[in-house]
């Protein structure tokens, strides 16, 4: 709790200092990869992050120190250069974009090795910390690199924000955007330099193979709450930086633990709980919404069950013979009995169970329904009487009572289905 | 230049390395599954570490065990995200790797203390130290080295599979409606290809690394399909490409003293690079004779 009060009242200017550098990193790839996530692009970072390598590499061969403006010029150098290679090769050649993508990733990244071990021997004091840039860790960044890292993600932040309608266009609707006459190529140009950067500020934080989830995940999550681009955006910002300080704070507090690691899997704990409780795309909210459909369809089973006994001239049907009508469905049956009873529909007398007058009108309304559908699948679709019962079954379940009544106008107020069964009506509203 | 043993073994292993991956990844490449090599290849980290802390040793077959269930369960998340959640199928991808690699990451922190296995060689493997990672008998006896017994079996049984259902993996591969059709059991095909995947990167992450083992899965069957259609010409050529490249790449790293295994990764660009550019040159010229010889016609 102390380390907590400590981490989080930001009295040590070292905290401090790491939490606005992810905090700023943070907003700027989530922003970034939400563009990437929309235009389909987003392995591309992944790519980028392998082949900063190589440029890490050459800026600590030719300044012979950390310097974070070579590191980042080399980096950013060597990223660029992977980007234009991937859109070079999967332009003139048949390759598909995940495959030059991949051999794209492995070859810089294999060069990277290459040189990172020519750059070991040297022996080098200062290139200790470089096995960071493949594992990151925030809590590493020193006063120096946060002003450079800090300044990039600002200026990132900015320049999405300033041409946000522009990029919003490229994004959704490119030969549109063509045709008012945006520079869609240069656009693009900045674009990639965005996500470039993006990725050269993350890389020290978070590591070359932990960066692609920074791109990608806030992205994909925020896609489940909302279809407004700017509302993505924000979402996407919020779980990212969420992540960040959540990761920060445990590697603060568990020390030789990398920032990453820890960001991301805060990340996809966000991810996966967006997917699966989601309000409006979730997995489980799709769930309940169709277990209720089926729920009430059991409902609608049983009453039309209990209204054609009815009509049959039976005062209701036994409990027996409303399961034998559901065979493997018991369950499912007794749930729906209990629950039509509470509310009114049926009540049970001796074992027999009978429809209320409140559920002789709603039971009514889905037979009236079923039939006038089939009547109207027979007079204006022209299909056989015999071939309209399997539709009018699904139809009855959702037909709203616009419909009905504009079903019931079209056929003229009918009093027979195609079959002659009379077609109920409710006595109280004609 | 004088015949050295080591680096005969050197080159032996990296070539039945290149050779099995470059197999595997005929088909990945072929069925657009390139980047989800690359993801198996990060996904299986935790798979290795939770099967170093149940056996204690960096070899044998719980390993195989241990990352083949992580990488054939990673199939199935990423399978499940983009069929069931609806997620596009580059971010199930993304984000499915990335969990599992931080996942691993994170164990190999928590245990460092105790499990002598480093975040380096996971990434990076050295082929370099082959010929002196001996397999010795319990009686003793030197056997010669370990990982080239590795790459044997690996290449045995990913040639084996190739060939045992190569009918099968070809039809999917190409037309998997119609393979589906005519009664074949296309997703067990596919997972069989993922356990192969996840195997073959568990059997090379010590000797080349996990990013390297995508270079030799993806770059040689690239450039291989640039020069040919055909399937057959398609491996052959791959095969070749494994050969040459850990050729090349170990005489590189000798020439530079670097990794081996990145330098076989730098070959394979050369030869990826220099086939764009080729082919890039030869289209046009193609279809300039294609015209002529129409006009002439």
């Amino acid at each position: 709790m102390e380390e907590f009060i400590y981490f989080f009242s930001f009295q040590d200017p070292n905290v401090l200092m790491v939490v606005t550098g992810i905090v700023l990193l943070s907003i700027s790839a989530a922003m970034v990869g939400t563009f990437t996530f929309l235009d389909k692009k987003a392995l591309v970072g992944d790519a980028i992050s392998h082949a900063v390598l190589p440029g890490v590499c050459l800026a600590f061969m030719i300044s012979g120190n950390k310097n974070p403006y070579w590191i980042v010029s080399g980096a950013f150098v060597t990223g660029a250069l992977s980007t234009y290679t991937i859109t070079w090769v999967a332009n003139y050649t048949k390759l598909k974009e995940d495959t030059v993508i991949a051999s794209v990733l492995s070859i810089f990244f294999g060069v990277g090795i290459v040189m990172m071990t020519q750059l070991q021997q040297t022996g080098n004091a200062s290139l200790s910390g470089l096995d960071h840039f493949i594992f990151g860790n925030a809590i590493s960044i020193v006063g120096q690199d946060l002003w450079v890292y800090g300044f990039l993600a600002l200026a990132i932040i900015i320049v999405i924000l300033v041409f946000y309608k522009e990029f919003q266009l490229m994004v959704f609707n490119r030969s549109f955007a063509e045709s008012v006459g945006l520079p869609v190529k240069r656009l693009e140009f900045l674009f990639n330099s965005l996500m470039v950067l993006a990725v050269v500020t993350g890389i020290q934080a978070i590591g070359v193979v932990l960066m692609a989830a920074l791109l990608i995940t806030p992205a994909a999550a925020a896609k489940f709450w909302t279809n407004r681009l700017s509302l993505m955006l924000l979402i996407a910002v919020i779980f990212s930086v969420v992540s960040g300080i959540v990761g920060a704070y445990i590697s603060f507090v568990l020390p030789h633990m990398p920032t990453g690691p820890w960001v991301v899997i805060v990340l996809s704990l966000i991810a996966f709980l967006s997917f699966f409780f989601s309000t409006k795309k979730g997995i489980l909210t799709k769930w309940i919404s169709k277990r209720n459909y089926q729920r009430k369809i059991h409902r609608d089973h049983i009453l039309k069950a209990l209204f054609s006994a009815n009509e049959q001239g039976h005062e209701g049907l036994s409990s027996s013979e409303v399961y034998a009508n559901f065979p493997g469905k018991s369950f499912r049956t007794q749930y729906a009995i209990n629950k039509l009873g509470k509310e009114g529909y049926i009540y049970e007398k001796q074992l027999v169970i009978s429809l209320t007058k409140k559920g002789i009108k709603e039971a009514g309304r889905i037979v009236r329904l079923h039939r006038l559908w089939e009547l109207y699948m027979t007079e204006y679709m022209n299909i056989a009487p015999d071939h309209v019962h399997d539709s009018a079954e699904k139809l009855e379940h959702i037909i709203t009572p616009e419909l009905e009544r504009q079903l019931d106008k079209n056929l003229n107020f009918p009093q027979e289905d195609p079959h002659q069964s009379i077609i109920p009506r409710d006595k109280d509203k004609s | 230049m004088n015949f050295d043993p080591n680096a005969f073994l050197i080159i032996t292993t990296g070539s039945m390395i290149a050779i099995s991956c470059g197999l595997l990844g005929v088909f990945l490449m072929l069925r657009k599954m390139a980047m989800t090599g690359d993801a198996i290849s990060h996904a299986v980290l935790p798979g290795i570490v939770i099967a170093f802390l149940v056996s204690g040793s960096r070899h044998g077959l719980t390993m195989v065990i241990g990352a083949g269930l992580v990488g054939i369960l990673a199939t199935v998340f990423i399978e499940y995200l983009s069929n069931k959640v609806k997620l596009q199928s580059d971010a199930s991808i993304g984000i499915t790797f990335t969990s599992l690699f931080a996942i691993g990451i994170i164990m190999i922190t928590f245990l460092a203390n105790e499990i002598d296995l480093d975040q380096d060689c996971v990434l990076y493997g050295e082929i370099a130290y082959v010929p002196i990672d001996l397999w010795i008998t319990g009686a003793g006896k030197i056997m010669g080295p370990r990982v080239t017994y590795l790459s044997l079996i690996n290449m045995a049984l990913v040639i084996g599979f190739i060939t045992l259902f190569f009918k099968e993996l070809k039809i999917s591969t190409f037309d998997k409606e119609f393979a589906a059709t005519i009664g074949l059991n296309t997703v067990l095909v596919n997972y069989g290809l993922m356990g192969m995947v996840s195997y073959t990167t568990v059997s090379s992450f010590e000797a080349v690394g996990a990013i390297l083992v995508v270079a030799l899965m993806v770059v040689p069957p690239a450039t291989a399909y640039l020069w040919t259609k055909n399937l057959y010409k398609l491996i052959r050529l791959t095969v070749l490409l494994g050969i040459i490249i850990s050729f090349l790449g170990y005489y590189l790293a000798y020439f530079l003293n670097s990794s081996i295994a990145g330098a076989m990764a730098s070959v394979a660009g050369v030869f990826f690079f220099t086939t764009v550019v080729l082919q890039r040159k030869q289209i046009p010229r193609i279809k300039k004779k294609l015209s002529t010889m129409k006009l002439n016609d």
